[in-house]
């Protein structure tokens, strides 16, 4: 019990951030015309790819004689990448057939 | 100072991500939502580079190793996205997923490492345990507490088996929608799954407890086995129109385990972006189930496509079909009020919709109500139909959703259906037994004629028969969609 009671205080903060980014994420989601479900899911498919920056901690912190964790670094850093760039690429290249459909009009 | 333009523009970023998402769910501010977003992640990515310091004050290094990775990641990764055909989207939001699924295993794998030298060299030098002491305020993880450690050890596991799950998970997504891999059910899958699980959590706690006397290395890398197998059988048998439901639930395991990593380095950019996603993606998987009427247990432990051949409708219940030839379609529709056209996944797979979007301004010319009727599932991914269709110009308006046009099949003289199935299969409705009972379904019966193009007789993604193309106002139109569109249009035109 103590343990749990020094957790919440220690990190009162990242609970708050946590529970409050929850509830923002179900209201800010609400009502999606289903033609942007795919547009959507892909984005924030993009957004997750925010873990590039613990990708990018791991491999600044690398000590150059560890080369296990510069190998494991530098793959990490490379797939958070992907995630990240072809995530809002793709997200882009879908949105932009409909505003290109909106010039026309 | 530099810390606090770092912290700065973490809150940039975790805006950037609220103000994006919330665009995105809007058609017309949806493009710039997602540049907003992608801005603030370059920001955070940069400030992370340049700005980071760990708790002893130093910056990080290895920066021809970091930009590297970045600079392959960028042109890799934009190479694919550009490449791409808008039929395999799915597989790309898979696949992009599963990359940073297995992102945040690897984090996770060296942070492992990391905790398990620190603590067979503990430090004897009182002064910098009170400086971590202090410094862990700021970053938890420095801590060296007895229950802070347990903890951290945990986020490294959850972080390990959520996105290890969600990496070979997708590549199996993206398998199955790539038509590398086909639905497979071992017997007693269910139970082999929960077994799984079970084993999971008996490892985490064995892990954090020790009371297996196994070194926790060993156990470490068991349990990345074993979440590694969990997601190659959690998403093999699943099958059919539930596809698009397990990559959006993928999607929102991976923000989950991008928000551990935010727990383990105390960053907040991490934290919110990540629970943004988890919580968003799971919404949107709701939404995606809702809209096939069904539950996410449901979808999960159902498995669509394998058990569905015992209790669907087999084939000679059905009797005899009708083909229809392509002159007699052509006069068929060039002759009605109102022809609305059902595309699916086939229309997607021929690349036929600039064909499609073709003939129906030749039938707008010809007098001829053209609508589209757009299922929520049609296709692999909802809105896929949206996409592929306004790729071809088909203007906005012409897209109907299914509750808008239902009740005006009874005014449609012909239902045009390209390579769709299991969204027009009455079994949804009538047959309790079938896999697909409940779903909402198109009325297409309700139309005085329905044509019905598809490659073969061949039962849909779900495996079962489709009694519509039994019914006598149905008529079959065997061919590639393309090639199909292609004829019937020379067809119109000549007439």
């Amino acid at each position: 019990m103590e343990q749990i009671i020094q957790f919440f205080s220690d990190n009162y903060n990242m609970v708050t951030i946590v529970i409050l980014s929850i509830f923002l994420g179900i209201e800010v989601i609400g009502r999606v015309p289903s033609v942007l479900h795919t547009p959507l899911m892909s984005g924030a498919n993009a957004i997750h790819g925010v873990v590039i920056i613990g990708a990018i901690i791991v491999m600044g912190q690398a000590a150059p004689d560890n080369y296990l964790a510069i190998i494991l670094g530098f793959l990490a850093v490379i797939l958070g990448t992907l995630n990240v760039v072809g995530g809002f690429v793709v997200t882009d290249r879908m949105l932009e057939m409909f505003s290109k459909k909106k010039q026309k009009k | 100072m530099q810390h606090f333009i770092l912290l700065l523009s973490y809150l940039i970023g975790s805006i950037s991500f609220i103000i994006g998402l919330k665009m995105l769910s809007h058609p017309d501010t949806a493009r710039k939502g997602n540049l907003y977003a992608a801005v603030g992640m370059t920001i955070a990515i940069l400030a992370t580079i340049f700005l980071y310091t760990d708790e002893n004050g130093n910056h990080l290094g290895n920066y021809l190793w970091i930009f590297g990775g970045l600079i392959i990641g960028t042109v890799v990764g934009t190479m694919i996205a550009k490449k791409v055909q808008m039929t395999a989207m799915p597989q790309m939001v898979s696949l992009f997923n599963g990359m940073g699924g297995a992102c945040a295993a690897i984090i996770s794998i060296v942070e492992f490492r990391h905790f398990i030298h620190k603590q067979e060299n503990p430090s004897t030098n009182l002064i910098e345990d009170a400086m971590n002491a202090i410094a862990g305020v700021l970053h938890p993880h420095a801590t060296a507490t007895h229950a802070n450690d347990k903890l951290i050890l945990l986020t490294i596991l959850l972080g390990l088996v959520i996105g290890t799950v969600s990496f070979f998970g997708s590549m199996i997504a993206f398998g199955k929608l790539n038509g590398n891999i086909n639905d497979k059910t071992l017997a007693g899958q269910q139970v082999i799954n929960i077994g799984l699980l079970l084993i999971v959590i008996v490892l985490i706690v064995a892990i954090l407890t020790g009371f297996i006397g196994i070194s926790i290395t060993a156990l470490f890398w068991t349990l990345f086995v074993i979440a590694a197998l969990y997601g190659i059988l959690f998403v093999m048998p699943i099958g059919g129109a539930d596809m698009p439901v397990v990559i959006s639930l993928l999607n929102s395991f991976t923000g989950v385990a991008a928000a551990f990593g935010g727990f383990l380095y105390s960053n907040p950019v991490m934290l919110t972006g990540g629970i943004l996603v988890g919580s968003a993606g799971t919404i949107l998987t709701m939404l995606m189930c809702k809209a096939m009427n069904r539950s996410l247990t449901n979808v999960i432990v159902g498995a669509f496509g394998g058990n569905a051949a015992a209790s669907g409708i087999s084939a000679d219940a059905g009797g005899a079909f009708k083909e229809i030839s392509l002159s007699d379609s052509a006069v068929l529709m060039a002759y009605s009020k109102k022809v609305v056209i059902v595309p699916g996944y086939g229309l997607a797979v021929a690349q036929a919709q600039h064909i499609c979007h073709e003939l129906e301004k030749l039938l707008e010319e010809k007098g001829v109500e053209v609508c589209y009727a757009i299922h929520p599932v049609a296709g692999r991914m909802p809105g896929h139909m949206n996409v592929l269709l306004a790729e071809a110009d088909v203007p906005y308006e012409k897209l109907k959703e299914m509750e808008e046009i239902n009740p005006e099949f009874a005014q449609t003289d012909v239902v045009l259906i390209l390579g769709a199935n299991d969204v027009v299969n009455p079994a949804a409705k009538t047959d309790p037994a079938s896999p697909i009972y409940g779903m909402p379904i198109l009325e297409v019966e309700n139309a005085s004629h329905v044509i019905v193009n598809k490659r073969s007789m061949k039962p849909g993604y779900a495996g079962i028969e489709n009694m519509l193309f039994f019914q006598p106002k149905t008529s079959m139109l065997f061919g590639d969609a393309k090639k199909v569109l292609q004829d019937l249009v020379s067809e119109l035109k000549s007439m």
